[in-house]
């Protein structure tokens, strides 16, 4: 147990983060760089020991590790105040002091309830991805995927690349919009290039648009989905699915700090400056919009919190405009279409830690009556995940933080609690 | 509902057991609530239903409250959690040993069976108890319970036999009378304020305020504490309204989560954590169950009790407005009184004679001054 001191403090070692590391130190601040998964890279980047990275991963990890800036795998427990965070190095928790924070929390899956989303062999678009670089064998495997937006591609892509058997690919914004976005987005040749060798890697598996699973089906895990293609239903026989709404920001730590959010993202300026004092927060958490804007927006943000008066901010105005609108142009493309919604029936599983069911809910209700009339959300995720789900079936808005995130062990809190403003000692 | 006979301010424990209770004579009941039902003071709760003996007036109170809640247990949901594990007092030394003997025969004169464990004992009944400690006091008939599940069931049995429950909040008060904050007056016959720690801004001079307390939650894990352990000194803890104190309380949920209390602090409705007392509560709570060090925590959180300056709750007719009752002030015992609190003012409200003395909770009973307490 000790105190540490930073100039800048970013968490989240995906696209915006690394960036963000990589500029605040190449400008002579000590920066440390925080993440809770074992390897820098976030989700995109997410990778095994000596497994290939694209150029542009390689390139940004190369910048931070030439930087100085010092990676630990590490999770924030709690935020005294935004200049004192308590972070847990692997059941060590230290305090770490620092004069500037920049958030890079990135996004989560929306995992809406339907039938049978609970059954083991259900997991969500990203999550399969996750379980398959993390080692999952999915040769010969049956697999359906069932989501919305861009990330559909690179999963289908590298499942079939691991000698999966991709049945389908379901999307469920109508073909008519995303051939609109298709054309725009696909003006950017880097994209184009991606789209064609990812569409052409998956070409087996059948793509179909205004589409989504009805329910999952199977005793003691998954056997077979109901599709909805266009309306009409189909049983397709599979051994995972692969199932998600979309992305959402992930903003639990920002709210513990008690910056404003603007819908479900984290509100920000044309400096990446949240509503406190002292933190910044940049891609995915402030709104989704892809990789390339994430590490356009870390720089922005590493760049103001290191104290560059706002060049850097003003120099890529234009492009952050870009990637703002492409977010924009991405929430529209794959807005949720009703049937997501109304495809759940009273018996699906709504929050997974305290076993409350859709029928269990009042929608008229507020948010916080639900929570103390059924436990909805008061489990060990704390309403990350139903939380979610919650505002999109209900509109309801996200369940207030406390203190700790990410449970410690309650001595590792405890002892940091009485002194976090005595002077630093080392 | 026009002209209800009873107007109960605030849906708490109390309110709800109270707008129940008249109901269940016959009485046209509107309940108002500003919030959720049950999520004030009794949504940050513990649900500990629990004997104390701080005052031979309280421990009364408290048994025949026991004996209301033992009597509504078979009737209650799963979702209530009631679980009757019993309360195990710890001594943590000689002297509070002997503190638990003398309860013993206090208790028993109330009509509460209690059984004095030595340190051997105690290590049998809860092993993860620290070694150490002298013995402690094992009440059996005390219970644990989740309050904001019975409260939803107080308001929709009270509903189903004519009651009504509007999410309305109170600004005023007046004989007979309240006037909501979008200005419009609801008349009837009493009114019973059971606003918890927030009834002191509806009646003027009423002697009681907000005394914060933290609690921390942990994961679900087996289940490896069978009752509710409090420390001996809690008491003493509970019955001094000075500055800030923390006593070890420790509840074992159905869920086999831990809940972690608790501490004493006067400071408004302040919001947010003073982790400085909230480190001293983890503290302790882990110096007498040492394998909490190790669980994880996944929330904290605060409530406010609605304390006095007696430590004994207000429960009567309140001389100052015409046909307005006061239900409130229990403090940290508010859960398990709230039955008993029903049946004193339903006797008091129809003129007839009250299951337990009610003298010592006159709200206007002489009282040593906030200031001064
Ligand atoms: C499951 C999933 C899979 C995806 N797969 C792809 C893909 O294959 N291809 C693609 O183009 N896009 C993918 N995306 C989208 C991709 O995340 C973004 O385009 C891009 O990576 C955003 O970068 P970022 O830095 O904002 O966030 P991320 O890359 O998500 O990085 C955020 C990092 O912050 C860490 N973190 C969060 N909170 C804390 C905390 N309190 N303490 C410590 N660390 C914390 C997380 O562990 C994570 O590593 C995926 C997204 C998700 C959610
Ligand atoms: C941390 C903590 C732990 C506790 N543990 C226990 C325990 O284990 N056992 C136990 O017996 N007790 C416990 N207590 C005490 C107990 O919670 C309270 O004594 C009890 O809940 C009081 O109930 P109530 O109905 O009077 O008040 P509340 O539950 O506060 O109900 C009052 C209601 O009135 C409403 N209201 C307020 N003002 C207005 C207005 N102007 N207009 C309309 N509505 C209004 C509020 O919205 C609220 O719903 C604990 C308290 C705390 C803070």
């Amino acid at each position: 147990m000790r105190r540490r001191r930073h100039d800048v403090v970013v968490v989240g070692a995906g696209p915006a983060g690394l960036s963000a590391a990589a500029t605040a130190a190449s400008m002579g601040r000590s920066v440390l760089l925080l993440d809770q998964a074992p390897r820098p890279g976030g989700q995109i980047w997410r990778h095994r020991a000596g497994a290939s990275l694209p150029a542009r991963a390689r390139h940004l990890l190369d910048r931070v590790r030439e930087s100085g800036a010092v990676h630990a795998v590490a999770t924030v427990v709690d935020a005294p105040a935004p200049d004192t965070l308590m972070v847990d190095f692997g059941g060590r928790v230290d305090l770490v002091h620092t004069a500037a924070v920049v958030l890079a929390t990135g996004a989560v899956e929306r995992l809406l309830p339907f039938p049978g989303w609970t059954l083991p062999g259900v997991t969500g678009v990203g999550g399969l991805q996750a379980l398959l670089k993390g080692g999952l064998q999915v040769r010969g495997r049956r697999i359906v995927l069932a989501g919305t937006g861009p990330l559909l591609y690179p999963v289908a892509a590298s499942l079939a690349t691991a000698g999966a058997r991709v049945l389908a690919v379901l999307e469920q914004a109508p073909f008519s919009a995303v051939a609109k976005f298709g054309t725009r987005a696909l003006r950017d040749p880097h994209r184009f290039v991606d789209a064609v060798r990812w569409r052409a890697t998956a070409w087996r598996s059948a793509w179909h648009h205004d589409a989504w699973v009805v329910r999952a089906e199977g005793g003691e895990r998954l056997e077979a989905v109901t599709i909805s293609v266009g309306g009409r239903e189909r049983r397709i026989a599979c051994d995972w699915l692969g199932a998600a709404a979309g992305l959402v920001p992930r903003t639990e730590l920002a709210r513990l700090l008690g910056c404003a959010l603007e819908g479900e993202a984290i509100a920000v300026d044309a400096t990446q400056a949240t509503s406190i004092p002292g933190i910044w927060a940049a891609g995915e958490c402030t709104g989704v919009k892809g990789d390339a804007a994430a590490v356009l927006e870390g720089e922005i943000a590493g760049a103001t919190a290191a104290g560059d008066g706002g060049g850097m901010a003003s120099r890529h105005a234009v492009a952050r405009g870009q990637g703002i609108a492409f977010g924009r142009q991405l929430a529209d493309t794959f807005a949720l279409q009703p049937a997501l919604r109304t495809r759940v029936t009273p018996e699906a599983m709504l929050c997974r830690c305290e076993d409350v069911r859709v029928g269990a809910i009042d929608p008229a209700w507020t948010a916080r009556q639900a929570k103390l009339w059924t436990r909805v959300g008061m489990g060990v995720c704390q309403g990350t995940v139903c939380g979610v789900a919650c505002t999109a079936l209900y509109g309801w808005e996200p369940p207030q933080v406390r203190p700790p995130l990410a449970a410690p062990p309650l001595a590792a809190w405890a002892r940091w609690l009485t002194d976090v403003d005595s002077p630093t000692e080392s | 509902m026009t002209h209800p006979d009873v107007l109960v301010i605030g849906a708490g424990m109390v309110g709800a057991w109270t707008a129940l209770g008249l109901a269940e004579r016959g009485l046209r009941v509107l309940v108002v609530d500003g919030g959720v039902p049950g999520g004030g003071s009794t949504g940050a709760a513990m649900g500990h239903l629990v004997v104390m003996d701080d005052s031979p007036a309280q421990l009364a109170l408290c048994a025949h409250a026991m004996m209301r809640w033992r009597t509504a247990a078979p009737e209650l949901p799963p979702s209530a959690e009631y679980d009757p594990a019993g309360t195990l007092w710890l001594a943590c030394s000689d002297d509070e040993l002997a503190e638990a003997h003398r309860k013993q025969e206090v208790y028993a004169v109330a009509g509460v069976s209690t059984e004095v464990l030595d340190a051997v004992a105690l290590g049998q009944a809860e092993p993860l108890v620290a070694p150490g400690l002298a013995g402690g006091l094992r009440v059996p008939g005390d219970a644990i319970c989740y309050p904001p599940a019975i409260v939803r069931t107080l308001l929709e049995r009270a509903i189903a036999l004519g009651a009504i429950v509007i999410n309305q909040a109170v600004r005023a008060i007046r004989p007979g009378g309240a006037q909501l904050t979008d200005g419009t007056w609801l008349e009837a016959g009493v009114v019973v304020v059971a606003a918890g720690p927030q009834s002191g801004m509806l009646v003027p001079d009423l002697p009681v305020i907000p005394r914060r307390g933290h609690l921390v939650i942990t994961e679900r894990a087996p289940r490896r504490i069978h009752h509710q352990l409090v420390e001996l000194g809690y008491l003493h803890s509970a019955h001094t309204l000075g500055g800030a104190s923390v006593a070890f309380n420790v509840q074992p949920r159905v869920t086999g989560q831990l809940l972690v209390g608790s501490s004493r602090e006067l400071v408004g409705f302040a919001p947010g954590l003073n982790r400085e007392l909230l480190a001293m509560m983890l503290a302790r709570a882990s110096a007498i169950v040492p394998a909490l060090a190790g669980m994880r925590v996944i929330r904290s959180w605060t409530g406010f009790r609605p304390a006095t300056p007696d430590a004994l709750p207000l429960i009567g007719a309140w001389p100052a407005l015409e046909r307005t009752w006061i239900a409130t002030g229990h403090e940290g015992l508010g859960i398990t009184l709230a039955p008993a609190t029903a049946d004193l003012i339903v006797a008091g409200i129809l003129g007839e004679p009250p299951p337990v003395p009610s003298a010592a909770f006159a709200p206007d009973r002489p009282m040593p001054t906030l200031a001064a307490a």
